[in-house]
């Protein structure tokens, strides 16, 4: 499959996305411009962590407004598979492609650090490689990743079963201890009803080498490729390249 | 027709956790202002707008705000017009 990994300026994990994919799925990334306004035919966006715009206004704000972000909605609409990690998370949240809102951690510190998730659907595009209740090690590093939103998404969230990772410790077990920024029901990653687009706190792409600490975070890119496969709607693109006459 | 100042209060919305509010809160009340209540804290964008009215600024920026400006989810937001 194809994959595209959006670069806004002020991106820094798009290079990461990159190596995860090409390197460690042996998949071809496409690197896609903030001013881009096509996707290039690719099976799945990823919008990459990092500091768009500098974070001005809300981080997201700006970087939602992007020429690319046309193309990414529309795609999503179309139900094209759509990766956010950490800040590509929070623009999905702004572009009102996933519910809810990043705010300031609790503790209002920076956090960076090896975090575990429990793996709650495998029913998205992020977790089709996964087990429900699988433990995954994988790191965050962000200062705004409290995951809040109204009573009614949250319990919209939970009755359709779309909250995706929750923090938890080393047994699966979630609570506070666990929960790095004070989201709301230990949210780490949310999907929306079609189960296309997922939004994740976490960053799989810096967990895909044991040499790093945890290779876990491959399963959660290799599930793209997996869920779509049992969707029956891997494009073209992921086949051989037939020539033309 | 004249410029028109625009001035903006972005306020996180009610129920909504403010940890910032909350840290200057127990700032304050260390320094001894322990009669202060709930502490919201939130931003304030001032915009110049060029040849219009009041009323015009008043609807423009309110868009602003919708689209822009506040998130509808965490925040809530003010505008006030001070002509000239």
């Amino acid at each position: 499959m194809r994959w595209g990994v959006v670069t806004f300026p002020g991106s820094n994990d798009d290079r990461d996305a990159c190596n995860a994919i090409t390197r460690v799925l042996g998949d071809p990334a496409v690197r896609l411009w903030h001013k881009d306004r096509s996707l290039g035919g690719v099976d799945c966006v990823v919008l990459p962590g990092g500091f768009s715009y500098g974070d001005y206004l809300r981080c997201g704000a700006i970087a939602r407004f992007s020429p690319i972000m046309e193309a990414v909605v529309a795609h999503a609409r179309a139900g094209g598979a759509v990766l956010g990690i950490c800040n590509g998370f929070q623009v999905l949240c702004e572009a009102g492609l996933l519910p809810g809102a990043l705010v300031a951690n609790r503790t209002l510190r920076f956090v960076c650090r090896d975090v575990r998730v429990r793996v709650e659907t495998v029913t998205t595009v992020a977790t089709a490689f996964c087990r429900v209740g699988d433990v995954l090690t994988v790191p965050v590093k962000h200062g705004e990743g409290c995951y809040v939103a109204s009573e009614g998404t949250l319990r919209e969230l939970l009755d359709e079963d779309r909250v995706v990772f929750r923090y938890c410790d080393a047994h699966g077990r979630v609570g506070p201890e666990s929960n790095p920024n004070g989201s709301l029901h230990d949210i780490a990653g949310i999907c929306n009803a079609e189960r296309n687009v997922v939004g994740m706190m976490p960053h799989p792409e810096h967990a895909v080498d044991r040499l790093l600490g945890s290779d876990d975070g491959a399963r959660v890119l290799r599930s793209v490729g997996a869920w779509l496969e049992r969707r029956g709607t891997l494009g073209p693109s992921a086949t051989e390249v037939v020539p033309g006459p | 027709m004249s410029d028109v100042t625009a001035r903006v209060y972005v306020t996180p919305k009610r129920g909504i956790l403010d940890p910032q509010g909350k840290a200057v809160q127990q700032s304050l009340h260390a320094l001894g202002f322990t009669e202060v209540g709930d502490v919201r804290v939130g931003k304030y964008i001032e915009l110049r707008l060029r040849d219009t009215t009041a009323a015009k600024a008043d609807e423009r920026v309110r868009a602003m705000g919708e689209r822009l400006l506040a998130n509808g989810v965490i925040e809530d937001f003010r505008v006030e017009i001070a002509g000239g």
